[in-house]
């Protein structure tokens, strides 16, 4: 049956076929997680790879789905090497499906250094830590959740929230402080509608930023094996412009829930033992596999930062999506729908919001000496806040004694200035803290107990006004 | 003469090959013509499966399989301290000297580097009769850290030859036994399976803490040294941070902090920070002290769970020598992960939520290598190995299987508060929710080495808490201002206690670490301004007098105001704050 073409054997029928897999019988010389070509009666051809290999059979995963398919008929030849996708600085200003291919009608690319699609694990002795503070110009951020050059800081978002306004607001506005180059954008779509794709690729248009965006695109109706393969795609992408050709790219992937979604699809279908909600026990190990592509290395000038977007189900936090990238990703940002229905944009509730790796990115030398004891204070004070206003909702604001009034003022002036702001606007670290200062001003000065003396002093308005 | 069998299955890490008859369970084998590394975790007549602790990819059928003879094991020299490396106990900055940034597969790697040499001071005695556990003698490993090279567990005899101080590598003869007429050389190196225990003279009660400087674990959920403790939280609860804070301020000899299945970027970290803070009794860079084990999320899933063992059994290698030894486990959820996924891979019925039904029994032999030992050797010498698992409940749910059985098999349990995560309330370790075993056990330590109310204080602190506690359901429908003064200064002293001891800023130079005299002292202060406050409150002082008393204010920063060394600047304090009140008293007559 095996017919010798091109660089393998070709094999024409398979044995069965289930959802996305298919099980080819006496085959030999295959390797595990080879690249195999699979070719439909019409002569179409299809990518898959090699998930299992028995003395009996190969079982394949077919990335495009097996519509169309026919057990006699189809023909499959095994590439001898793991799924590679093209790198290239051409990319950037261009439109490429989930194998990297160009789909904006515009010709192909001139070099073509083609990279296995997994990468390698980077070795942690190899990493550097991230410190660099990146200016988004939104103060929620800025101030409460910094971002540093290499980190991943998802956005949790609900279906209907503001994320893809704050995700092009964020690509349109980063920056390291005082200049420096451009962030590179890796955007990789994953299951998302037209109307959100044209959203965004109007959106980087709008701003000239297109020419530094490389688009990596699965669609809603795309099929959703291929999805499993489309980060993977972006991230080869990114890493060889940030170790190869020392460029700080940013890569932004959604929506990361239907991501996961076709990892539970190609699960079941291969029968396996499923974990939490149906999805794979492996999905921890899987979503690493992306997220800790993000980075920096000792001696590189370039980086990858990233930004996943996610859709909690049910706007429920500890759903499996959200909660094992919580797990992995160093912090997160978390939209409220109860702030987006008092009009705040964007609506980040910033209790439940973290970047772990503020610490070192922010003080003195990077946004300001005051920075962290203040974002400490916004943190604790706004608990306080939120306790005082479900206390406000059983005894009325006249039960609240002096203290909880003032923070009621605080936290309704921190949620309306200091949250709030345009899709536009564009606020300076210096503005940012200012803003704060406001709303702490609100309080007296004894309470801010996570504030040193000596920044209250020069920087709480009441002593500021003072000194000058 | 080790087997050589071949591949007939391969499914991401687990392979199957044939040929195996001769093999023994657990056997580490070597996997195709790249010799990927593997463990053998089934036999069926001539079959074996293998769990490969690399990445398979490209394994074909009928590749070769290759018995060592030998379970999987660790090397034991000098050589570990301060070193990082992989689940499976590859040197990580080996390894990036062969294959640059990204981890690709390297042959011929070994744990503990062939070449080095090490000063060697002999101290046995040649025609001594030594045993197993005895000490030939000490290599100063770091400024911290002497290692002491030990007999060999089993072997025993008289000391024919010892070499003289100086250099030697760790495979060079530096001493010969006869062993039952024969000559046995012994060289510095040796290998111990990871999952087999190593053997000691006898289990001691754990009667000292573990002093972390962290004021919540110490005062009112201390853990032993030689015992063992539990973090389960969510996500952005603060386990990683404590966790570091306890391997950074730990007075223990040896830390090793195992990275299983974490970020990359927290042992970046880690490898930044420590070799940068300095040990607080010795002035020298805590990584002279510290073995790390990272095996992050993106590296092979079965190496994860092996690096659980391998940190463990050089933790006991450690305890023989009759060090105290501290285990971090970062996270512990994971390796749990790992031994479900391998699981699934194998077909084997899955018990709660997918794990395995033999997971609690695997947690149990994990945390049982923990303890106060007297360790092999004639001089019998006190080693101890404390473990701190970090779990990751999924959602924070504390009902979920890992958690569970950690609780059963561990005596301390500190339950990280997503809730008081968010109010940036750290270490978020809720004083409701946790609990430690070991209070009366350590009571008698504190008593005699710090001051012989401990125990009565730090009770009538948690009395205080939990008063609180109770009033916050009664707050939550009426308000604190419609309470009694009486029960509104409990509320207030809560608070102190909350903000002024129960929280700690990890980074702030004072506040992250804090000596037991002067958390005794803190915690006293506080006690005490609760029972003077009570006692002019009383007289029918109103509350906001109390609260209104610049004292107050400076209790709330003496945490960070009041460095370790200058602790007699609390018992001024003190002075002030009595004579405060007498002054408020005064008012009241």
């Amino acid at each position: 049956m095996a017919t010798k073409t091109g660089s393998g054997l070709e094999y024409k029928g398979v044995a069965s076929i289930s959802g996305p897999i298919i099980v080819v019988e006496n085959v030999q010389g295959v390797g595990y997680d080879e690249l195999v070509s699979v070719k439909t009666q019409h002569g179409e051809t299809r990518l898959g790879k090699v998930i299992q290999v028995t003395q009996k059979a190969v079982i394949v995963q077919v990335f495009e789905g097996t519509t169309g398919l026919s057990p006699s008929d189809t023909r499959t030849r095994f590439l001898g090497h793991s799924l590679e996708v093209p790198v290239s600085t051409e990319m950037l200003g261009r439109v490429m499906n989930s194998f990297g291919e160009p789909i904006d009608g515009h010709p192909r690319f001139f070099t073509e250094e083609k990279r296995d699609v997994n990468g390698y694990p980077l070795n942690p002795v190899a990493r550097e830590y991230p410190k660099e503070f990146i200016q988004t110009g939104i103060s929620a951020i800025d101030g409460l959740c910094s971002l540093v050059r290499g980190q991943k800081l998802p956005v949790f978002s609900g279906p209907g929230l503001a994320h893809n306004e704050l995700a092009a607001q964020i690509v349109r506005q980063a920056q390291i402080r005082g200049g420096g180059e451009d962030f590179n954008i890796v955007f990789i779509a994953m299951g998302l509608e037209h109307d959100d794709a044209a959203f965004f690729q109007k959106s980087f248009e709008e701003t000239g930023a297109i020419k530094n965006v490389a688009m990596f695109l699965n669609l809603a109706d795309d099929p959703p094996v291929e999805r499993i393969i489309t980060p993977r795609t972006g991230l080869t992408l990114a890493e060889f412009l940030a170790f190869d050709q020392d460029r700080h790219v940013l890569v932004v992937m959604t929506d990361m829930t239907n991501y996961c979604e076709a990892l539970r699809e190609v699960s079941a279908s291969m029968e396996e033992v499923p974990s939490r909600k149906g999805y794979p026990g492996y999905m921890y190990s899987d979503l690493a596999s992306l997220y800790e592509r993000a980075g920096r290395i000792h001696g590189k000038k370039g980086s990858i930062t990233q930004m996943p977007i996610l859709t909690m189900p049910n706007d429920d936090i500890t759903h499996p999506i959200p909660d094992l990238t919580g797990y992995i990703t160093e912090g997160q940002i978390v939209l409220s729908r109860s702030l987006e229905k008092q009009s705040i944009y964007p609506p980040i509730y910033i209790s439940t919001s973290l970047s772990r790796l503020m610490k070192d990115g922010i003080g003195k030398d990077s946004t300001r000496e005051d920075h962290a004891n203040v974002a400490s204070q916004l943190y604790s004070a706004y608990a306080q806040y939120n306790s005082v206003k479900s206390l406000v909702t059983i005894i009325g604001e006249e039960g609240l004694g002096q203290r909880d009034k003032e923070y009621l003022r605080f936290g309704e002036a921190f949620e309306k200035t200091l949250i709030n702001q345009g899709k536009n606007e564009n606020r300076t670290i210096e503005q940012t803290l200012s803003i704060a200062w406001d709303a702490l001003s609100l309080l007296p000065d004894e309470e801010l107990t996570s504030i040193k003396p000596e920044y209250i002093k020069k920087y709480y308005p009441k002593f500021a006004s003072e000194v000058k | 003469m080790p087997v050589k069998g071949r591949v007939i299955r391969v499914a991401g890490p687990v392979v199957e090959a044939s040929g195996m008859a001769q093999a023994v369970m657990h056997e580490m084998v070597e996997v195709g013509n790249d010799r990927l590394i593997g463990e053998i975790i089934r036999l069926d007549g001539e079959q074996a499966t293998i769990q490969v602790y690399q990445n398979t990819s490209g394994l074909k059928l009928d590749e070769p399989v290759l018995g060592t003879g030998s379970p999987l094991s660790v090397e034991l020299a000098p050589g570990i301290v301060g070193n990082v490396f992989d689940g499976i106990q590859r040197p990580l900055e080996e390894l990036k000297i062969l294959t640059g940034a990204f981890i690709k597969h390297a042959a011929g790697v070994t744990s503990l580097s062939r070449t080095k040499k090490w000063t060697f001071v002999p101290t046995a005695k040649v025609g001594a009769k030594l045993v197993g556990g005895d000490i030939l003698g000490t290599v100063q490993e770091t400024a911290l850290f002497e290692h002491r090279v030990l007999v060999p567990v089993n072997v025993q005899g008289k000391l024919l030859k010892i070499v003289p101080k100086g250099d030697y590598t760790i495979i060079e003869t530096i001493a010969t036994l006869e062993v039952n007429g024969a000559k046995v050389d012994l060289p510095m190196l040796q290998r111990w399976p990871v999952r087999e225990p190593r053997p000691h003279t006898k289990r001691l009660f754990a009667t000292s803490p573990l002093i972390t400087g962290q004021r919540v674990i110490d005062t009112f959920f201390p853990v032993a040294k030689g015992g063992s403790a539990s973090i389960p939280g969510p996500f952005g609860s603060g386990k990683t941070v404590t966790q570091q804070q306890l391997a950074k301020w730990s007075d223990a000899n040896i830390i090793i902090y195992v990275g299983c299945g974490e970020r990359g970027n927290e042992m970046v970290d880690v490898l930044d920070s420590f070799p940068q803070l300095m040990d607080p009794t010795t002035g020298h860079p805590l990584m002279e002290r510290t073995v790390l084990v990272a095996n992050t999320s993106n590296m092979p899933v079965s190496a994860r769970e092996a690096s659980i063992y391998t940190g463990i059994t050089l933790a006991e290698y450690f305890r023989d020598m009759g060090y105290a030894v501290a285990l971090m486990a970062d996270s512990t959820s994971r390796w749990a992960e790992a031994l479900r996924e391998v699981s699934g891979r194998l077909e084997e019925m899955p018990a709660e939520e997918g794990f395995p039904s033999y997971l609690p029994s695997r947690l149990a032999e994990f945390y049982e290598r923990t303890g106060v030992v007297e360790t092999l050797g004639s001089d019998k010498r006190i080693g101890s190995i404390c473990a701190i698992g970090a779990v990751s409940p999924p959602g924070g749910d504390f009902s979920e299987p890992v958690t569970q059985h950690t609780k059963r098999f561990t005596r301390v349990f500190w339950a990280l508060d997503a809730e008081l995560a968010a109010a940036r309330h750290y270490p978020s370790i809720n004083w409701m929710a946790s609990y430690s075993g070991y209070i009366q056990d350590l009571a008698e330590w504190w008593h005699k080495n710090v001051d012989k109310n401990w125990n009565s204080y730090r009770e009538e602190a948690m009395r205080i808490l939990q008063t609180e506690d109770d009033l916050k359901n009664i707050v939550k429908l009426v308000g604190p201002e419609a309470l009694p003064d009486k029960q509104r200064l409990v509320l207030e002293t809560a608070r102190i206690i909350r903000i002024a001891f129960l929280q700690q800023n990890a980074l702030d130079a004072i506040d992250t670490y804090s000596s037991p005299q002067k958390q005794f002292k803190m915690l006293k202060i506080i006690v005490d301004y609760h029972r003077l406050a009570d006692n002019v409150v009383s007289k029918g002082a109103p509350i906001f007098k109390v609260t209104e008393l610049p004292i107050t204010e400076e209790i709330m920063r003496m945490k960070t105001a009041i460095p370790n060394d200058k602790v007699d600047l609390l018992d001024d304090l003190e002075k002030r704050m009595y004579e405060s009140f007498g002054m408020l008293e005064a008012t009241l007559r």
